[in-house]
Order: C-alpha cells, then sequence, then structure tokens
C-alpha cells in the first residue's frame, strides 16, 4: 500500500487542505509520498517533513501549471495504489489531466472513506450522496472540508527536487491576489456571509464589520458576487468554494440549493433574513428574522 | 480556426432532484432537462469568438441518446454553425467522454475547444481536463476571461487565491466559469433557422472509442438531514444561544 498526494501550499505555512488530504491518505494507510510545487527551505515543507505519516517528499518548485506537474509526475505513478489531491482549484486542476494521461477514470470530491476502494461523493450539488466502488488505481479528489487536518509529528521524511518536465505549450502569467488580512475562507473557523439582501458594495461593511469583530473570513452568495458587491473568490457554493467551519453567519441570503451546497457542512448555521419563507431558514440552526441593517449592527456591538 | 464546443444535457438547475426509492439511481423522468449552464457560457464564448472574427467555424458536440438533439438545437439557434452527437444510451465516464471528445476534435481538425468546468449533475469537473490531456494540448480551467490572439489564449482563470493569467499556445481546451460572460437567449426566427441547420449522428464505434466504467455507482441516497432548528425572537437571544447552547462564541 502507498499513497501519493499532489497538492500545492502557496503561502508560508503548510495549508490546511493538505493536513486535511493527508488524513484522507492516513485512513487508507499505508506509505505517503507528497509532490509539492514548493521551495525546499519553504515553513510548508518543513513541517511536512515532519509529520508522521509522510515518508517522502517531492518538490517541484518551478511547476506552475498543471501541464509541468503532471509531465513531471506521470511516469513516476505506477508504485502508488492510490493518488490523491485536496478538491481546491489546484487539485481540481491537475488530477483530472494525470488521470486521463493514465488512462484512468477518477473520483472527484470524496468526502468519506468507505473502504481502499469504496468511496462516498457528493452529486447534484450536494442534493444526493453516491458510493462509488473504483477497480484498479484509486485517482481521487478528497473534499479538504470534510476531513480533519493531519498533524501528528513523526521522523523526518526524505526530500528530493524533481527536475522539472515542461511542455511548454501553457504559461503562468501573473497572479492577482486580493490583499486581506482575515482568515482564508476554506480554513476559517467562522465565516459570515452576505448575500444579495446587503444590496450594495458599501453596505458589505457591515458584514466585513460584523466578521472582523468574530476573527472570521467572510464569504457570499453567487448574487452578491455577480452584482459586483464582491471578488469572486469569496463565493460559497456548489460552484465556489465549500466551507464547513464551526459557525457560519448566512445573512441576507435566500438558501438556494447551489449556495447551500457549499455551506450546508457547517457546524452550527446562523441565518438572518427579513423574510421568514427564505429556505436558509430550513437548514440553520437559529433563525433571525430582521431587518440585516439593523441586526448585524447590534450583533457587532453585542459579540465579544 | 474551428472552435468545438461540448454541451450536456442535464436535469435543469432550478428542479429539486429526486433519488429513486431503491437508491440505484436518479429519478428523471418526467422532469424538466436543460442545457447544463457551463455549457451555455462555452456557446456562447464561441459565438463570441467567431462575432469577433477570431473563428470560423463553431462547431457543437454532446454525448448522448436521442434527447439530446434539442440541447443542441438549442446551440445551433444560439449561432453554432453544425452539431454532432455521438450516440450513447445512460451516462458515460468524463474519461469515455474526453476520449470521444478528443477523436471528435481530431475529425474535424478543431484548434479550440470550449466546454464547461463542470456538469451540474456529475458534480465531477473533470471532461476538459481528460480532453486536454488525451490531445496533449494544454488547458486553461476556470476561465473568467479569454482573449486570443498570433495562436495564443490568454486566459484569467478563477483559482482559489484570486485570478491567475496563463497564456497558452493553441489548440487549447478552455473550461468555462460563471463569470465569463452572459449567455444570450435564443430568438425564435433562430430557433425555427436551426432546424435545417447540420446534426450529424456518430457512433463509439465509428470513432474507435470503447466506453470503460471503472468507477461504478453503487448507491445514491440522500444527504444527512440536519435536525430542525429554531427560530430566535432578538439578538439578545441569538448571542446568548451562540455562548451557551451552540457554545461557538465565547
Amino acid at each position: 500500500m502507498s499513497v501519493l498526494i499532489i497538492a500545492d501550499s502557496p503561502n508560508e505555512a503548510l495549508a490546511k487542505s493538505v493536513k486535511q488530504t493527508l488524513m484522507a491518505a492516513y485512513k487508507l494507510g499505508g506509505e505517503v509520498t507528497v509532490a509539492i510545487n514548493a521551495q525546499a527551505e519553504s515553513e510548508a515543507v518543513k513541517a511536512l517533513a515532519a509529520m508522521a505519516n509522510v515518508a517522502n517528499i517531492w518538490l517541484v518548485p518551478e511547476a506552475r501549471t498543471a501541464e509541468a506537474i503532471v509531465a513531471t509526475l506521470e511516469d513516476k505513478c505506477n508504485d502508488f495504489c492510490h493518488i490523491l489531491g485536496p478538491a481546491t482549484t489546484f487539485g481540481k486542476n491537475v488530477l483530472p489531466r494525470l488521470a486521463a494521461k493514465l488512462d484512468k477514470e477518477m473520483v472527484s470530491d470524496v468526502i468519506e472513506i468507505l473502504s481502499v476502494d469504496r468511496f462516498k461523493r457528493p452529486i447534484y450539488a450536494g442534493n444526493a450522496i453516491a458510493t462509488v466502488k473504483v477497480s484498479g488505481q484509486v485517482i481521487a479528489t478528497v473534499r479538504p472540508t470534510a476531513f480533519d487536518a493531519y498533524d501528528d509529528t513523526g521522523d523526518a521524511a526524505s526530500v528530493e527536487t524533481l527536475s522539472l518536465v515542461d511542455t511548454g505549450k501553457a504559461q503562468f502569467v501573473g497572479l492577482q491576489a486580493p490583499e486581506s488580512t482575515r482568515p482564508e475562507l476554506t480554513q476559517a473557523d467562522i465565516v459570515v456571509s452576505g448575500g444579495r439582501g446587503v444590496g450594495s458594495a458599501e453596505n458589505f461593511a457591515i458584514i466585513e464589520g460584523l466578521a472582523d469583530k468574530l476573527g472570521a473570513a467572510v464569504g457570499a452568495s453567487r448574487a452578491a458576487v455577480d452584482a459586483g458587491y464582491v471578488p469572486n473568490d469569496w463565493q460559497v457554493g456548489q460552484t465556489g468554494k465549500v466551507v464547513a467551519p464551526d459557525l457560519y453567519v448566512a445573512v441576507g441570503i435566500s438558501g438556494a440549493i447551489q449556495h447551500l451546497a457549499g455551506m450546508k457542512g457547517s457546524k452550527t448555521i446562523v441565518a438572518i433574513n427579513k423574510d421568514e419563507e427564505a429556505p436558509i431558514f430550513e437548514v440553520a440552526d437559529f433563525g433571525l428574522v430582521a431587518d440585516l441593517f439593523q441586526a448585524v449592527p447590534e450583533l457587532s456591538d453585542k459579540v465579544k | 480556426m474551428k472552435a468545438l464546443v461540448a454541451v450536456k444535457r442535464v436535469l435543469d438547475y432550478n428542479v429539486k432532484p429526486r433519488i429513486k426509492p431503491d437508491g440505484s439511481a436518479m429519478d428523471l423522468d418526467n422532469l424538466k432537462m436543460s442545457m447544463n449552464p457551463f455549457c451555455e457560457i462555452a456557446v456562447e464564448e464561441a459565438i463570441r469568438l467567431k462575432e469577433k472574427g477570431v473563428v470560423s467555424e463553431v462547431v457543437v458536440v454532446t454525448v448522448g441518446d436521442k434527447k439530446s438533439e434539442e440541447q443542441l438545437r438549442t446551440a445551433l439557434a444560439l449561432g453554432a454553425d453544425s452539431a454532432i452527437r455521438v450516440d450513447s444510451e445512460g451516462e458515460q465516464s468524463p474519461l469515455t467522454i474526453a476520449k470521444t471528445l478528443a477523436a471528435v476534435a481530431q475529425k474535424e481538425a478543431a484548434e479550440l475547444v470550449i466546454m464547461g468546468k463542470q456538469a451540474i449533475d456529475g458534480d465531477n469537473n473533470q471532461t476538459g481536463q481528460m480532453l486536454a490531456a488525451r490531445l496533449d494540448w494544454p488547458q486553461a480551467t476556470f476561465a473568467s476571461e479569454v482573449s486570443i490572439n498570433e495562436g495564443k489564449a490568454n486566459v484569467v482563470r478563477e483559482i482559489d487565491g484570486g485570478l491567475e493569467t496563463l497564456a497558452v499556445t493553441l489548440p487549447a481546451v478552455i473550461t468555462t466559469d460563471l463569470r465569463l460572460n452572459e449567455p444570450r437567449f435564443a430568438k425564435l426566427p433562430d430557433i425555427m433557422k436551426a432546424k435545417r441547420k447540420p446534426l450529424a449522428v456518430l457512433s463509439f464505434d465509428e470513432l474507435n472509442i470503447e466506453p470503460s466504467n471503472t468507477v461504478i455507482v453503487e448507491s445514491i441516497e440522500p444527504p444527512a438531514q440536519r435536525s430542525g432548528g429554531r427560530k430566535v425572537a432578538s439578538v439578545d437571544e441569538l448571542v446568548d444561544a451562540l455562548k451557551n447552547e451552540a457554545k461557538v462564541i465565547s
């Protein structure tokens, strides 16, 4: 039994999504090799090398595209019975390309590991859960929020830098990252999200005020993103990010199934909406029927 | 340059999905089916590229049964020039569809394939990447902006940390994200005209495709229901509940 994890860790610290994928690998059992596009001396790689369940680390620091990562790794995949990646935009981009190069089918967005070859995954925007069985080598992305972060430290892993194979057909040009001092959306313990009901980009300050008071990340529904209130990487839902924080506060969000698909796994859900018929109340643990322009500032004042 | 656009017939996104009582599959009988929303965006982008003179011809393709010709006709009404249906009963794996689309792309000598990032039924988000791999073309997934000149596509991609720009050499596969464009509606005269546009039907045999299925769906079940919550009457009651009952804030 051996597992290959293909992941990225864009910041200094080891991304939580990598630790969550490690937990999935731990549940499968066996020796784990992690291929990651990070620098040898980075904090992320040091942390990874100290993890109990990681035997080998393959660094591909110059790999900025799916083409390069897949071309570098495709000949090295035969020895692994499982190849996993986090179901982040990185993993979703890379794993299917690798699977097709290996002439293998794959499983997206695993939320539960039943055995080494049987998995559960959501379909139809989370309205149904399919149990799938894989014959042969398993290639899968795992939904990070469905797994706890693996954090046990143990013996140091061996670290090797792979020489990059690149097709030259795709070049990374640049990255526009919005500046934020708040926690990353998919890793935050608390998320405060606003929807169309917030009304304008300026009004979103109310949502951000509450988020900052709670040390929370800010999310949004697709309606709020499409209306231009907030940048699109704040979107929570089937087509945006999937979050599962301890507390999710949905403000002025009706609760369309596409949005619910992205936050239904949250431990506690609070809905603040003036429409008492809004579907969000069906999943909310605590619902407050109120005008958000009064309730949210009042809530900001009364927490902490 | 010829562009190929892949489309899929799926349960309309406004319809609440139902599972068959025996848990063997989804129950799609007599429910409204539509073109997958991400495929609509792909069709729109191809037509815009044609209107700009970047693309000379738009061929729309699907893998599905006779009923999926309805979605091909929709794409033709929106502005696609011709359509291809690869005849298939039941759901095929993304890998089989990728291999089929690769064969069609080669047969048609397409230099660009545009398709949705995922279908809202299987939620796999695999086929475009797999197609690019099979053709050994570069891929630009989750595109929110596309500009093509001098044999290259500059694509802005929606990634977790913001927006990333890639330059890919054509031929290439681009998969669409929601914000790439706003699809147009088909006008009635165009819907009539679309009925006369060419629609070819191919078989897996003709394309030399052997459908495979190594990932088998054993059963489908509803998601765990959340236990019913309650409504609180005031902000004070909410704060109290979060502090003392749910213990999620201090």
